[in-house]
């Protein structure tokens, strides 16, 4: 009872700061609602009883991530911003694309009724108290099955982050 | 409705430890912020052969609760063009992230609001940054120059100074090999030595990035007041400055605390194994006893009547105190079954004593730092962070876990790893200052610099 209601709160808060993102003209009120949509998402974390990727959530995306964001809205010139178009003309690719989308959920749920305890396997759910620690078995899937996926990434931010120090250093 | 009255009774049953925790918090934090400014400006003061606040109670004790009554009825100004809503919002958040983050900490073991949380110290340290937003929001809400500069100031000082804070953690937990404050603690008893000493590099580098993450001088550049008037709170006033004033002093403590749970070894005394300096479980109630005396001594030399009745008072709420400090440990001794009931309690007691001591002597390094350094420059204090302490704190994580995995070679364990872990942080040290000395010699000249850094000031 009490996960359902914390769930459909964060679920619904991060759906209307969602929308609230991008119909704000304002935008530093659209990157409020955008962290406002994070740390919902991060409560959903926690909901499920994962708790550090409800920290991840934090500290990457709203302590880092929209911190630079905001960093950079504050530097570039708003007024210019404003007074140009703030919607590309791009309607109907839109439309189509998001109603490509529609009818994959929808057939998503016509086709969850229809076929009962297909997908992923679903465990029997466990007390929380006897979960194992969730940080800990994190580590333990990302250094064992996930090893190669793990290293990859990482040398894949490494480029980025060469990338962007020599593109930055070229000016001189 | 009966069942909702059901519900909220179990849920009181469940949790009245957390909730009474985080209720004392709340309640007494302001307080306590209030007292480390009087302790600031009095210490200040005494560093400038001056006085101090004098005025109100002896020797101006009661001066922060003056204070903020003066807040608390002072005109509450928003300028016409600010941003109402985010003008409202920011002091706020500020101090919303700064009290959330204390939820995560252990204040002795058994005062702690989330108990055994399993992200422990990630949670701290991640909820406390989000007290920036507090600090961007107000400062671009706010309609002025100066704030934005000040805002813009704080970020970039922030996101640069976080990664070396994060980076010391990071060598600090992998001596304790979990996030959970209560088995940090427990993993420095264990091994019998504080954190602190075995990397003392990253214990270096968290204590000058919790300097620049906390906005305090020498790093103050935010809020440096030649130049930007007062940065950010420019525009603020009366309880919404206040707000901003509590949220600063409680992320002092935040800082202050993890430092200490990390690398100052929690709420242990010193040496909590070696059994002949027992007797330092004494000392919060005889340093509750001196305190005491002290006032009682100097009640003759009050100026006013008001005054020396004041001091007594004092004098009687630090014999009362010690009188229930050292009621769990005389109090067994006449009925042997009280022993185990008091235990907890004493212990709980014990902790927080030592606790908060570490946290203070932190808190008072900071103070010392700040009436002794002058101010740094913006690009100085970008280029320390970027050229010194990132790279310090990268090499330090390698080097440390190098010398932790020789160490479990050499079976070596506890006070002996030191062997391994001090010739490494050296090796850091030495590798870190000859980057920073390749660094300057192929940097442009001074002017140069200063004059493209946008936003120096």
């Amino acid at each position: 009872m009490l996960d359902k209601v914390i769930f459909y709160f964060f679920a619904g808060l991060a759906v209307i700061s969602a929308v609230l993102t991008v119909t704000r003209r304002n935008i530093v009120h659209s990157a409020i609602f955008l962290i406002t949509a994070l740390l919902a998402t991060a409560g959903i974390f926690l909901q499920l009883r994962a708790e550090f990727l409800f920290i991840a959530q934090i500290i990457l995306y709203v302590g880092g991530i929209m911190v630079l964001f905001i960093f950079v809205i504050m530097l570039v010139n708003l007024d210019v911003a404003v007074r140009q178009m703030q919607f590309a003309r791009q309607k109907w690719v839109a439309l189509l694309i998001s109603l490509a989308l529609a009818a994959q959920v929808g057939l998503m749920f016509w086709s969850a009724g229809k076929l009962p305890g297909q997908g992923l396997p679903v465990s029997e759910a466990v007390p929380a108290a006897q979960l194992p620690p969730n940080s800990e078995e994190v580590a333990r899937s990302l250094f064992s099955s996930y090893l190669l996926p793990f290293e990859i990434a990482s040398v894949l931010l490494l480029v980025a982050m060469i990338g962007a120090v020599v593109m930055a250093k070229k000016r001189t | 409705m009966q069942a909702v009255i059901q519900a909220t009774l179990d849920f009181l049953k469940a949790c009245w430890q957390p909730l009474l925790c985080g209720l004392v918090i709340v309640a007494v934090l302001p307080l306590i912020a209030g007292y480390i400014v009087l302790v600031e400006r009095k210490l200040m003061a005494d560093m400038q052969a001056r006085l101090g606040p004098m005025r109100v109670g002896p020797h101006g004790l009661l001066q922060p609760i003056a204070d903020a009554v003066k807040l608390l009825i002072k005109e509450d100004i928003i300028p016409q063009d600010a941003d109402k809503l985010v003008f409202w919002l920011a002091p706020v958040l500020s101090v919303g992230a700064a009290l959330l983050s204390l939820a995560g900490l252990a204040i002795g073991p058994a005062f702690q609001v989330a108990k055994g949380i399993n992200i422990g110290i990630l949670f701290v340290v991640g909820v406390s940054a989000m007290g920036i937003y507090g600090i961007v929001l107000g400062g671009w809400a706010s309609n002025s120059h100066y704030s934005l500069m000040g805002a813009l100031r704080s970020s970039a000082q922030l996101v640069s100074y976080e990664t070396a804070a994060g980076l010391a953690l990071v060598t600090g937990l992998l001596f304790a090999g979990t996030l959970n404050i209560t088995s940090i603690v427990e993993a420095q008893y264990d091994q019998g030595i504080w954190f602190g000493l075995l990397a003392p590099v990253a214990f270096f580098t968290y204590l000058v990035a919790s300097i620049a993450e906390t906005n305090r001088a020498p790093f103050d550049l935010p809020e440096a007041e030649s130049e930007l008037v007062a940065g950010y709170m420019t525009e603020y006033s009366g309880f919404r400055w206040a707000l901003y004033f509590l949220g600063e002093y409680t992320n002092m403590i935040v800082v202050a605390s993890v430092a200490t749970t990390l690398f100052l070894g929690g709420w242990l005394r010193p040496f909590p194994r070696t059994h002949w300096l027992d007797f330092l479980d004494f000392l919060p109630a005889l340093f509750m006893i001196v305190v005491g005396a002290y006032c009682v001594v100097r009640v003759p030399k009050q100026p006013a009547k008001v005054q020396s009745l004041f001091m007594l008072a004092v004098a009687g709420l630090c014999f009362a105190v010690a009188l229930v400090l050292l009621a769990p440990v005389v109090l067994p001794m006449f009925q042997r079954s009280l022993a185990p009931v008091v235990k907890p309690f004493y212990d709980g007691i014990l902790g927080s004593f030592w606790f908060l001591l570490k946290v203070s002597a932190y808190i008072y390094f900071f103070m010392w730092l700040r009436f002794t350094i002058p101010r740094y420059r913006f690009d100085q204090l970008m280029r320390l962070g970027w050229h010194f302490l990132i790279p310090l704190s990268i090499i330090n994580v390698l080097v440390i876990g190098i010398a932790m995995i020789v160490g479990s070679y050499l079976h070596l364990a506890g006070g002996w790893l030191l062997l391994t872990t001090i010739p490494a942080s050296v090796i850091a040290l030495i590798v870190a200052l000859f980057i920073l000395s390749i660094e300057q010699k192929s940097a442009p000249p001074e002017q140069g610099r200063a004059a493209s850094d946008s936003y120096a000031g």
